[in-house]
């Protein structure tokens, strides 16, 4: 089974596997923040938030690449300040790869997670708090039981688009194989070399396995946690 | 125990100003949809805050206006029974119950668990899921849920309406004992006369937003003007009594109020178990005379006190047939021709069709009276 992909095959989707759900896991809490600010946040500069968070879903990806590079590369106002003050480096990395899939998720994900906030009863929400539960303990024990099932969709969306990135992960970091060449970028790799066409085919069936993997994945899930609410 | 209520609210463009004071164990707030009732059990409970005014329980100051005093809604201990339920679709029945416990100091537990599972008879029940729960089950344990918070006070926002009726004559028993045995005052808001006539010990009427009376049950329930046209048909007087027989060869039960003995066709209960009745005013006619030549077996007598005479073609007169306050509907022209006045002696005949079993319903303890 091992020798059914190279060696170098193998690295790609190991770390595909490996940015995908960094960026997955990543985004999470932030992602339910920003789903929250947006679904019941009542702020200034809320609608131009919605925009900032949508836009991936919208820019070309190389344009989010090419401003991943502006912004966190290594001379950039942002990744300068990280390199300088916690060590943390994207540019080149395969850290800059999961940047680059958990902002190109990022909408995909709180879009989810709101639709599931949209649909809470808020009236639960005062049975708890009339019950003596302060607004944090009825957001816990109330509020992210009923959207876990949306939490959970989201993050398959996001670890899907993360597995499928290509535009703004080679914009920003490059293809370098081992360290930022991650699945997409390898079967590009490959259809640009003669006699790659058995690696990029192989490649792609991998890719194909992954995904529907995933939305399986999220199908039982969700299925599990609709028959824990109504058996 | 005291609820005080004074409180102004605007909302678009209802405004509420109800005041009103209750130290009943079981308080109806009564009006149509629209008069400000779950308003005000919403003020009571912090989901609303009302624009002005004051609101003590149990000398506990919830909402001061003056004072800018605005207890949070999860600090006020006061429980709450939704029209819906709102039980937690993710937990079990169990943990619903147990849900407000968490947030209450071990030192505040004092109601026990089981003894609230066995009040409301929902011991079967524990594992279930609230989504397979009939209507009637649900809100037997959103009642509990509430009471095993330890509420200094329980509102209930018509908890039976989306029950039919057998569902509700389920849950009535409850309530009864909730009121009877149970340590925690309750507010109910309804707009079934009949809900108020059986359960509630003090009632306040509101009507668009204001309290047009409040006092006791019996002493409300005579006052037909008090109750929009719709209902008026249905308003009455209260009437204590106690079982004193039954007589087995026609199928009837004696029943012994104040006044005299009542027949109604025969009732499942011991001899002495006490039942409040509810007498409407258009089921009594009077007569001058001890009626002779009538089909109908309750008659009695009593002296007229008062004879209200709204607009239109009827009059209200208030009987007293030793101690218990009958209402007799009449029309205006029978009040003439018959020559009532306050002070003659009359008898109230009372159509046996009036003792229906939505009418007999139990009394509240009467023991030691």
């Amino acid at each position: 089974m091992s020798d059914w992909l190279s060696p170098e095959e193998w690295t790609a989707v190991g770390l595909s596997l490996k940015v995908a759900l960094t960026a997955m896991a990543a985004s999470v809490l932030p992602g339910i923040a920003v789903a929250l600010l947006l679904e019941r946040g009542r702020f200034w500069g809320r609608q131009a938030l919605d925009v900032l968070v949508h836009l991936p879903l919208v820019l070309p990806p190389v344009v989010v690449g090419y401003f991943l590079l502006l912004g966190f590369g290594r001379r950039g106002p942002i990744g300068s300040f990280l390199a300088e003050h916690f060590g943390i480096v994207f540019s080149f990395r395969w850290t800059g790869a999961a940047l680059a899939c958990a902002i190109m998720g990022f909408p995909l994900l709180v879009r989810a997670i709101r639709l599931s906030i949209e649909a809470v009863d808020r009236k639960l929400e005062d049975a708890a708090g009339t019950l003596g539960a302060h607004p944090a303990w009825v957001f816990v024990a109330v509020t992210l039981p009923l959207i876990l099932p949306g939490i959970l969709a989201g993050m398959v969306l996001s670890f899907a688009k993360a597995m499928g990135e290509f535009g703004a992960t080679i914009t920003f970091v490059s293809n370098i194989p081992g360290e930022t060449q991650t699945l997409p970028s390898a079967i590009y790799t490959l259809t640009q070399v003669p006699g790659g066409e058995g690696g990029a085919l192989r490649l792609t069936l991998v890719s194909i396995a992954l995904s529907v993997g995933a939305l399986w994945a999220s199908d039982w899930m969700a299925r599990r946690v609709r028959r824990r609410y109504l058996a | 125990m005291g609820l005080d209520v004074d409180i102004r609210h605007r909302q678009g463009a209802f405004v509420l100003e109800a005041q009103f004071r209750s130290e009943g164990r079981l308080t109806a707030l009564f009006g149509q949809s629209g008069s400000g009732k779950t308003t005000i059990v919403n003020a009571i409970a912090g989901l609303v805050r009302p624009s002005y005014g004051r609101i003590v329980v149990n000398g506990r100051v919830l909402v001061d206006t003056q004072s800018r005093i605005a207890v949070p809604m999860h600090r006020r201990r006061i429980g709450y029974v939704f029209q819906e339920g709102r039980l937690f679709p993710h937990l079990n029945v169990r943990q619903n119950l147990l849900f407000g416990r968490w947030f209450t100091p071990r030192e505040q537990r004092r109601a026990s668990f089981d003894a609230v599972v066995g009040l409301l008879g929902i011991g079967h029940l524990l594992g279930r899921r609230p989504a397979t729960l009939s209507g009637g089950e649900k809100q037997r344990i959103a009642i509990g849920r509430a009471l095993l918070a330890d509420p200094h006070l329980l509102l209930m926002d018509e908890p039976l309406a989306s029950l039919d009726d057998p569902r509700k004559s389920e849950i009535y028993p409850y309530l009864e004992r909730l009121r009877d045995e149970g340590e925690v005052p309750v507010v109910l808001v309804s707009h079934s006369v009949a809900e108020i006539a059986r359960l509630a010990t003090s009632v306040v009427v509101l009507s668009e937003g204001r309290v047009t009376a409040s006092g006791p049950t019996e002493d409300i329930m005579r006052h037909a003007n008090l109750f929009s046209r719709l209902e008026r048909v249905e308003a009455g007087a209260l009437v204590e009594t106690r079982v004193a027989g039954h007589d087995l060869a026609y199928d009837l039960t004696r029943l012994e109020a104040r006044g005299g003995p009542l027949t109604v066709p025969r009732l499942d209960l011991p001899v002495g178990a006490a039942l409040r009745l509810r007498l409407r005013s258009r089921d009594i006619i009077l007569s001058l005379k001890p009626p002779e030549g009538l089909s109908a077996l309750n008659a009695l007598p009593g002296r007229i006190v008062s004879i209200d005479e709204p607009n239109g073609p009827s009059a209200d007169v208030v009987l007293d047939c030793a101690g218990d306050i009958l209402v007799a509907r009449l029309t205006r022209k029978s009040v003439e021709r018959l020559g009532l006045t306050p002070g003659l002696e009359v008898h109230a005949i009372i159509k046996s069709i009036a003792f229906d079993p939505e009418v007999l319903v139990r009394a509240p303890s009467m023991d030691g009276s």
